[in-house]
């Protein structure tokens, strides 16, 4: 309960901190990179290293590199969405998760990483 | 346009949007520990790439550029996705980024936690501004 807890105020913290800068930064593209800025995986990281050792960790930062392709893709899917069709945000980015969930497994499982 | 700060926007940001932000990160945070215990590293790490906070982001930025050119009498909506999609293409060079960042970690955890961190950080931020930079230099 305290290691769900600890982890939610740091995995919080994190999160809100890459956002507002976000929020603050201009042009609108530039401020987007902070959109896939490594805030999760820093609070987890750290956490994981010092509960299960920095082996697990590494095979943690090489599936990453899978997530990271399937974010990129999914990120791109949503941006088409909202460029070329015209969707609200909410729907293209809700519409498009299925794009992360399919190149994430499929790369993870083809890289026989999974 | 040149890089830089408007402190001005945090203004445009409600004291829930902040809540919500922070509640999802902390929840993803609980959950990608909980998936990577439960199903092991391999698969846990996917998710330190999963894309949790992205669509209250996007939502958020369409919602408040639509809502300061409406209060302008100009015709939000379609500013508004303008403003999104260009959030978007912003997180799809951020991701690129994070490639590199899972590369490092993977690398260099073993010898120094700390290094590893930091590196994969610098890096991540490294390959996202340049190529955020090229990306801007194709559509010039």
């Amino acid at each position: 309960m305290t290691d769900a807890l600890v982890r939610f105020l740091i995995g919080g913290l994190a999160v809100s901190f890459f956002a507002m800068l976000a929020d603050v930064l201009r042009p609108r593209s530039f401020a987007g990179l902070f959109g896939a800025a490594p805030s999760i995986a820093l609070a987890t990281l750290v956490l994981t290293v010092s509960q299960r050792g920095a082996a697990f960790a590494a095979i943690e930062g090489r599936s990453m590199m899978v997530g990271a392709v399937a974010l990129a893709a999914y990120s791109g899917a949503v941006c088409l969405l909202l460029q070329c069709r015209r969707w609200h945000a909410n729907a293209a980015a809700f519409v498009a998760f299925p794009v992360w969930f399919v190149i994430a497994l499929g790369l993870g499982f083809g890289a026989g990483l999974l | 346009m040149m890089v830089h700060l408007k402190f001005g926007a945090l203004r445009e940001v409600h004291w829930h949007e902040f809540a919500i932000r922070f509640a999802l990160g902390g929840a993803m945070t609980v959950t990608a520990g909980a998936i990577a215990s439960r199903f092991g590293p391999a698969v846990g790490g996917l998710f330190l790439a999963f894309p949790a906070i992205f669509p209250a982001s996007v939502t958020l930025v369409e919602k408040h550029v639509r809502q300061r050119k409406e209060e302008k009498g100009l015709r939000g909506a379609r500013r508004g996705k303008e403003a999104a999609a260009l959030d978007a293409r912003g997180a799809a060079l951020g991701g690129v980024g994070l490639i590199g960042f899972g590369g490092t970690i993977y690398a260099l955890i073993e010898h120094s936690a700390v290094m590893a961190l930091v590196a994969a950080t610098a890096l991540w931020a490294s390959i996202s501004v340049l190529a955020w930079l090229w990306q801007r230099r194709l559509w010039a």
